[in-house]
């Protein structure tokens, strides 16, 4: 193992090479860095703005982004500790770094659209909705979570907020996500479904499935890659040939938009767009949010770490999204220093709370081990 | 780990067995590679592949992305044209994501051809529940591998086996799944430096005993020695077979010893139904029915998904006491 370690170090050059250019490119397009790589030749396109667009949205909606992804962090950062304490079976994969994805995305939603998630789905969970009473009570295997404490951190769910599941195969949501886009259609109704899947997972081949099909059937679906350079330890250079997952777009026959996944604002318009066509009848959109998980793969540590530097990990900290989405709220007079320390005390609160609520929880009983691998009438 | 002093016997752990397999197939096969998810510069999420790619480089040690279908595809196509593939597929349950690739073309290919092509792949998975990994990341799905005519199936249930059949797999010209146990990683033993083989197809009696014959599989092999040891307290002298093989099957073995016992218990991890057990159970009934004092009973995991909360995945998992109790029950005690 530690001659593995070594040479992970070694091959390092081309991780930091990947990822250093994202950042370039993220931190040189400052606002809404966004572009439209690759239009499909008959897909409607998108009327893409550089930087924000003018009638911003309202002080309501920058205040619930920025909740969204506080709730994300300190959901997160908790979550990890309890896992750490052995307080929480199996492993976590936690999304702090990443909720501006999630939360730019959720923005548009209503619990009549659906998502797909991934390995990696509290982040989403918590940005449909997801309550931290029974998403602990999920992780600690308590009756009272989501899932009876049948599904844990992998499976967590929630029919009712359109949280179609997290996933324990890369690349078993997108397929889904199609599915229920087609369900939309059929049905003729005005909902959406969203795909979230990682730069790893757009090398599985039923998310070209699914790619394919959304877009020859004009499906009401989002495919949103959440490129965070990594798939497990091994850097994108080291599992596919370009450097955009969005490039595909244009195989497939749909618009491909990239967006830096470290500004919520960002997220949140290139999602508008993309979800706003889907709406409409104008198809599937391929969004690549350029993002970063500061955490390991699973768990907590991100510092030392064979297959990254710190340097890069510092390097993405300092764009961080809550950070400087709570300057610039205060900066528009949004919402005061104050406000925001209020905010999160409270948000504290509520996770201790529920941290109880969860413990306090009782297991499934025996019984409940055979329940619900069938629908049964009546029961 | 090669300077250990010589006249100590070397134990090692079931993780550094595989190793150890590994390198000494890579070592004595120029055609030999191995290709998976994370193998190459993370040396495995296990920890199993550790150093080899300091010692054999990146063309013989490849990190792949995660593309099932095309990493089982790699192993079909050059194992067909000359290469002796190792695939390793991190977690048995991914085998939905390439099971076309491992029943309809590896397993048939040979066969289709009229014999014309030869396909010495071995695919390295692990299986097994207990860590709260929850329904997509613990089952134990040899059955479903056992079922495919030209497949080769052997489930390693300590260190020493672990090396030597995935040596053994590697030597073979068929297709062969080495389905690892991810709960004895830890679980250490004497394991020889040198090269051996474990054969594929030959059960091995792990505990001699008069009163009833258990034949386990993988990890549950360790489960019905401790349910032995316990049964010897109540004066019970069970025998325990390490079927070490699903496919082929060892039914030889098991019917000598229940031609002893007259009495038979199949335990594996898996869902009982449609596991391996009840084949088991049909050939013991087919060759050996005269013989039996009693019918032949499983303990095996309920017709239900691995759960995730730990009180129920506890309950999931068969153990010592279910089958020490399934033993009295058979014996009407
Ligand atoms: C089908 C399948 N293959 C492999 C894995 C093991 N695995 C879990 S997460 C992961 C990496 C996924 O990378 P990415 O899609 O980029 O998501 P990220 O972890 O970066 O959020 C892998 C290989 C799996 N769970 N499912
Ligand atoms: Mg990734």
């Amino acid at each position: 193992m530690a001659q593995a370690k070594k040479k992970a170090a070694a091959k390092k050059p081309a991780a930091s090479k990947t990822v250093t250019k994202a950042t370039k490119k993220s931190v040189a397009k400052k606002p809404a860095a966004k572009k439209v790589v690759a239009k499909a030749r008959k897909a409607p396109r998108t009327a893409v703005k550089k930087g924000a667009s003018n009638k911003g949205p309202s002080n309501a909606t920058l205040k619930s982004l920025h909740l969204k992804m506080l709730r994300i962090r300190r959901f997160e950062e908790r979550a990890g500790k309890l896992m750490e304490d052995g307080k929480v079976p199996g492993a976590l994969h936690l999304y702090v770094g990443q909720e501006a994805v999630a939360s730019g995305v959720m923005q548009h939603l209503s619990n009549e659209d659906w998502i797909t998630s991934t390995h990696r789905g509290h982040g989403h969970l918590v940005a449909k909705g997801g309550e931290f009473k029974p998403m602990f009570a999920e992780l600690f295997g308590r009756s009272t979570g989501y899932c009876n404490g049948k599904g844990g951190s992998m499976h967590i769910s929630n029919m009712d907020l359109g949280m179609l599941g997290a996933n324990g195969i890369v690349g078993g949501g997108p397929p889904i996500a199609m599915g229920a886009a087609f369900s939309n259609q059929f049905k003729g109704n005005k909902n959406v479904s969203i795909a979230f899947f990682g730069d790893g997972a757009s090398n599985e081949g039923s998310v070209h499935e699914a790619a394919n099909m959304a877009a020859l059937y004009k499906l009401p679906c989002v495919f949103v890659c959440e490129n965070n350079g990594y798939g497990e330890y091994t850097p994108q250079s080291g599992h596919q040939a370009i450097v955009d997952v969005a490039d595909r777009a244009s195989g497939y026959g749909m618009p491909g938009v990239i967006c830096d996944g470290m500004d919520v604002m960002a997220v949140y318009e290139a999602a508008g767009e993309a979800i706003e066509r889907a709406r409409s009848g104008g198809g599937p959109t391929l969004l690549e949010c350029k993002t970063y998980r500061y955490y390991d793969h699973v768990g907590i540590r991100g510092m030392g770490l064979t297959y990254r530097t710190d340097e890069e990990v510092e390097a993405w900290k300092k764009k961080d999204a809550i950070n400087s989405f709570e300057k610039r709220l205060i900066q528009l007079g949004v919402m005061s220093r104050k406000q925001l320390d209020d905010l999160d005390a409270k948000i504290g609160e509520e996770l201790e709370e529920a941290i109880v609520y969860a413990s306090d929880s009782p297991y499934p009983t025996p019984g409940q081990l055979l329940e619900d691998v069938y629908y049964v009438k009546g029961a | 780990m090669s300077e250990a002093k010589k006249p100590e016997p070397r134990v090692l752990p079931y993780v550094l067995a595989i190793n150890e397999g590994i390198r000494t197939v890579l070592r004595e096969q120029d055609d030999s590679f191995i290709a998976g998810e994370d193998v190459a510069a993370a040396g495995s999420v296990y920890g199993y592949c550790g150093g080899l790619l300091d010692e054999f480089g990146s063309r013989r040690v490849i990190d792949t992305p995660i593309s099932e279908k095309g990493i089982m595809g790699l192993g079909v196509g050059a194992s067909a044209t000359g290469c002796r593939p190792i695939i390793d597929l991190m977690f048995m349950d991914f085998l939905g994501e390439c099971m076309d690739e491992v029943a309809n073309q590896m397993a048939k290919m040979r066969f289709m051809f009229g014999g014309k092509a030869t396909l010495p792949v071995t695919v390295l998975t692990m299986g097994g529940a207990g860590g709260g990994m929850a329904a997509q990341h613990s089952q134990s799905l040899e059955a479903w591998l056992a079922h495919l005519p030209g497949m080769k199936v052997v489930m390693p249930s300590d260190a020493y086996d672990a090396k030597g059949m995935i040596i053994s797999a590697c030597r073979d010209d068929n297709p062969v799944f080495v389905v690892l146990n991810k709960q004895s990683l830890a679980m250490s033993m004497e394991v020889p430096e040198e090269s051996y083989e474990v054969p594929i197809g030959e059960a091995i009696v792990r505990k001699q005993g008069t009163d009833l014959t258990i034949v386990a599989f993988g990890r549950m092999v360790h489960e019905a020695l401790d349910a032995a040891e316990q049964l010897k307290e109540v004066g019970l002298n069970v025998e325990v077979i390490d079927a070490r093989s699903v496919q082929p099957f060892d039914t030889a073995t098991v019917v000598t010893s229940i031609k002893k016992t007259h009495r038979a218990l199949i335990v594996h991890e898996a869902v009982k139904f449609g596991g391996i057990g009840g084949e088991i159970t049909a050939q013991i009934q087919e060759e050996a029915f005269d013989y039996l004092d009693a019918p032949i009973m499983r303990v095996a995991a309920p017709f239900s998904p691995v759960p995730f909360s730990p009180a129920l995945e506890k309950l999931y998992i068969p153990n010592a006491a279910g089958i020490v109790a399934k033993v009295k029950e058979t014996l009407e005690l």
